[in-house]
């Protein structure tokens, strides 16, 4: 029974991450993304690692898949489909792929993977924040921080770089745009009266 | 009681900065500030030399009957090996703390003097700057504890002398003076630079001290290791000798100072007539215990090219014209005197009076001949012109410069009681003591030196009076005072106050008594005499028998007047030897080998790139692609080619 | 463990996501599209991560704490991307890889 789970979970994943890389309606691949993702929460589910495969859910599949697709939404024309990818370009990548994961999975199938036979570990909640917090043997205190702090920063850094820039006075007087402007030109800085009908 | 000098550091170090602060921030101040603090501090350098003198001639430099040298300041600069090592460091005996008193002494009157010759100029900060760089590095030069530091200096002195002869780099024949002497005293420069590496190989030694100790072991060594019949001490000296006639423009290297006056006035007294020119004669000096004792022969060649030099010289400036060649002429022929001292000498107290003499004249000379430059720099300031032959009758127009040049002329020609009698007498009675041959020659000398010099004379400031585009004036106080001033050293100098001369510098630094040998100075005497009654027959009154025994002479005038076609000599030598034998099959190779090699590098690399530069697309996926690739060949041949 | 199910076939099947993952970051020129690739990627991973820890070292937890990090990390990373995609979108109106080029020259 479990058997047959797997491989439908594995069916899922293959094909719509294949969706997902070739589908040129754009919002689509994003849809098809979060379909692989919770069938990969799915896998963990079935490795009893349940915690784990709550945070992919909440997290991947509900936190990324979401900004993704809002991201989408807010840069793509979404009837639009993207173009095509181009022959030589899809060959070649799709070679390079391709011999990678053939002399992978070779090497995967041709290894003797020798498992140490110890009794399972099969980790609730409770012990995860215990180990998650502990400074001593198996205690991931410090990487835990280590994220947190990482976190606070891609946030701080998300902000200023998504925020809209205010324009800027510098000391003549001249604005400076800085937001890039989509031609060059725009870069010569602007005559007193263009700033004060700015100002105005 | 023992006293320390070592603030005698600050004597060139000041210069130094003044150099430093008028290159780098001169042009953009008032020209004013940068002239005032190079004379400022070229003062204070002055001051400082003149108390160090006191102080060491009158209270610490006499222990036990005889001076001592004094290292006031040392550092390692170049380890070579144990005994092998180069100092910085600054030596103080007699003759270099008289040559920091000559040094700086010349070089205040020449700053001073500036303020009003170069008044106007656009070029006022680089002056000074210049004037700074060298009175720094001939101060140097003079205090070096080792040959190796002097030699640095040496070369400091040369590229100064550079830059002030081409200081009007407008004009191409300033340029082209520049080059020339900086070219023939490089040239010599090799024979003392090879000189010094054999000196050290032969010894072990560069110090001064140690080279110079006449009961030291150096004294011994390289004298029995012989090539062509001399011993490599001698040779080692000769070498060393040459670099010294390189830059005292002995003769065959003369041929470099009569150029150099296209420099400015007063830089040809500082440095053409006073200072640099006598590096030479003080490098002999400095290792004269050596030359004496370890290599004669070396001595002998002293001698002779000095002797020769000095006759050579002054019959070349009889003919002369431009005033400022004459001078340099009589420089060069002053300088052989020097060197025929030297050449002469004996080492002791007695015996090596040409030591003293050529000290000593190189002092008095450096008072008279600085202070004739600077008159002719007055001159040509009024006149507007070099050649005698738009002068005349100057005296009414100028009494300052016309009395100073006078007692500067008098002083040259060896007239009792100014500075220029005494010191070569002392020279000729050396020279008597030596050698009749060359006595005689220097007599002859003499008696040519009081006749140019006065031809001279008569025809700028007496003879027929020209007609002038504006009336020519006396010079500002600025530019008559150092004449003032060094017309009052040309006097006293030579035997008033200064007679005993001999009881600061002697050869074994024993101080002693010298005396006027009346018989010598009596035929000098009267040989000069006669020169400056025939110089007076011929140009006081204007008369055309000088141009009548000129056109009687025909080719011998002609050579004389071409100075013995040296320069042609040389050009000859250079263009058409040097340049179509050596320089032009090097200039072939290096332009067609060397730099095609260089080309072809060039071309390959242009070619590689140009046809690979499509890789560096600047595309993420591109790179990303040829990653992943890489990482997977990588995989490839480490999973099944390399198994063993 | 899963029963009937070797660590064999959970690799291959994160090898070939893995490697789907890379052709889409080759062949695609939008930006966010290249994104999903690279969240492709970092999936796989996370499931070998797991999937060794699973079979191999059952007494362990490494491999699932790894996983938590590295899921932490992917949200941080792309939370920045995306962030710099829209203010690229802002600014230049494209978010083709292949026109992002105002560094370039």
């Amino acid at each position: 029974m479990e058997q047959y789970v797997f491989y439908i979970l594995a069916a899922i994943i293959l094909v719509f991450s294949f969706l997902t890389v070739t589908s040129r309606m754009i919002l689509r691949a994003a849809v098809y993304l979060l379909f692989v993702l919770i069938a990969t929460s799915g896998i963990y589910f079935m490795l009893n690692y349940n915690f784990l495969a709550a945070v992919q859910l909440t997290v991947y599949a509900g936190g990324i898949a979401v900004l993704i697709v809002f991201s989408v939404l807010l840069t793509s024309q979404l009837n639009e489909k993207m173009e095509q990818v181009s022959l030589t370009k899809a060959l070649a990548g799709g070679l390079i792929a391709f011999a990678g994961a053939l002399l992978t999975i070779l090497t995967i199938v041709q290894y003797n993977f020798r498992p140490n036979g110890l009794p399972e570990l099969e980790p609730s909640p409770r012990e995860i924040g215990h180990a998650m917090l502990n400074y001593g043997d198996n205690g991931y205190v410090l990487p835990f921080e280590v994220i947190s702090v990482l976190l606070l920063a891609a946030m701080v850094g998300a902000i200023i770089i998504a925020k809209r820039p205010a324009k800027l006075l510098n000391e003549d007087r001249t604005i400076i745009d800085t937001s890039y402007p989509s031609d060059k030109n725009a870069y010569t800085s602007r005559t007193k009266a263009e700033i004060d009908s700015l100002l105005k | 009681m023992t006293m320390d000098f070592q603030y005698t550091i600050l004597i060139p170090i000041l210069l130094f900065f003044s150099f430093v602060y008028n290159i780098l921030w001169g042009r953009t101040r008032s020209p004013k500030i940068a002239g005032l603090i190079s004379t400022t501090t070229i003062l204070i350098a002055a001051v400082l030399s003149y108390y160090t003198a006191y102080q060491y001639f009158f209270n610490v430099g006499l222990v036990n009957g005889s001076y001592e040298k004094i290292i006031a300041f040392k550092m390692v600069w170049l380890h070579f090996s144990d005994t092998l090592v180069v100092d910085m460091g600054i030596l103080l005996d007699p003759i270099s703390i008289m040559m920091l008193v000559v040094v700086t002494t010349i070089s205040s009157m020449v700053h001073i003097y500036s303020f009003g010759y170069m008044h106007g100029d656009d070029g006022f900060a680089r002056f000074y700057a210049f004037l700074s760089l060298f009175s720094f590095s001939m101060l140097g030069l003079v205090v070096s504890s080792n040959i190796f530091q002097m030699y640095i200096f040496w070369e400091l002195v040369g590229v100064s002398s550079f830059l002030l002869i081409g200081y009007y780099y407008q004009k191409p024949s300033a340029v082209a003076a520049a080059k020339k002497a900086f070219i023939v005293t490089r040239f010599a420069d090799l024979g003392f630079l090879v000189g010094i590496l054999l000196i050290s190989y032969v010894t072990g030694s560069l110090d001064f001290a140690v080279l110079t100790d006449p009961n030291g072991p150096v004294m011994l060594q390289g004298a029995s290791l012989g090539f062509m019949g001399l011993s490599v001490m001698t040779w080692a000296l000769i070498l060393i000798f040459i670099g010294g006639a390189g830059k005292s423009a002995m003769f065959p290297f003369h041929i470099w100072l009569p150029d150099a006056m296209e420099g400015p006035t007063p830089v040809s007294a500082l440095i053409h007539a006073a200072t640099m020119v006598v590096a030479g004669v003080y490098l002999v000096a400095r290792l004269f215990p050596l030359f004496h004792i370890a290599a004669p022969n070396a001595q002998y060649v002293v001698l002779a090219v000095g002797g020769f030099t000095s006759l050579f010289a002054a019959v070349i400036a009889i003919t002369q014209i431009d005033i400022k060649r004459v001078l340099a002429f009589s420089t060069l022929s002053q300088l052989g005197y020097m060197m025929a001292a030297l050449g002469a000498s004996g080492y002791g107290a007695e015996e090596g009076i040409g030591y003293t003499a050529s000290m000593w004249h190189l002092f008095t000379h450096a008072m008279f001949k600085a202070l004739l430059f600077l008159g002719a720099g007055s001159i040509i300031h009024a006149v507007h012109s070099n050649n005698m032959t738009d002068m005349g009758g100057l005296r009414k127009y100028m009494p300052i410069t016309h009395i100073t040049f006078l007692i500067g002329t008098l002083a040259i020609a060896g007239i009792p009681p100014f500075a220029g009698f005494f010191s070569k007498d002392e020279i000729l009675v050396a020279l008597h003591q030596s050698s009749h041959f060359w006595y005689w020659v220097e007599v002859i000398t003499a008696g040519l030196t009081a006749f140019y010099m006065f031809r001279l004379y008569f025809n700028v400031f007496w003879g027929e009076n020209r007609h002038y585009h504006h009336k020519p004036h006396e010079s500002s106080l600025s530019m008559t005072f150092p004449l003032m001033f060094l017309a009052f050293m040309a006097i006293v100098s030579g035997g008033f106050f200064m007679f005993d001369f001999g009881a600061f510098i002697s050869s074994n630094l024993v101080p002693y008594d010298i005396h006027i040998h009346w018989d010598i100075a009596g035929l000098s005497i009267f040989v000069a005499l006669i020169g400056i009654s025939l110089a007076a027959m011929l140009y006081l009154k204007p008369s055309g028998i000088s141009t009548k025994m000129a056109t009687a002479l025909g080719p011998v005038y002609k050579a004389t007047y071409n100075k013995f076609y040296f320069d042609e000599i040389y050009l000859f030598v250079t263009h058409k030897i040097i340049f179509n034998l050596i320089a032009r099959p090097s200039a072939w190779f290096d332009r067609h080998v060397v730099d095609g090699f260089m080309n072809m590098l060039a071309w390959i690399t242009n070619f590689v790139s140009g046809s690979i530069k499509g890789l560096q697309s600047g595309q993420l996926q591109h790179y990303a692609m040829s990653f992943v690739s890489g990482a997977v060949a990588l995989a490839l041949f480490f999973l099944y080619f390399m198994t063993r | 463990m899963i029963d009937g199910i070797g660590l064999q076939e959970i690799l291959i099947v994160s090898t070939i996501m893995f490697f789907l993952g890379i052709y889409g970051f080759f062949t695609r020129k939008n930006l966010i599209t290249i994104l999903m690739s690279i969240e492709l990627i970092l999936n796989s991973v996370n499931i070998n991560f797991v999937a060794f820890n699973k079979y191999l070292y059952p007494n362990l937890m490494q491999g699932h704490f790894f996983s938590l990090f590295v899921i932490a990390i992917a949200a941080a990373e792309a939370a920045v991307a995306i962030a710099i995609i829209i203010d690229l979108f802002r600014n230049i109106k494209t978010i083709d890889v292949e026109k992002v080029s105002s560094m370039k020259n």
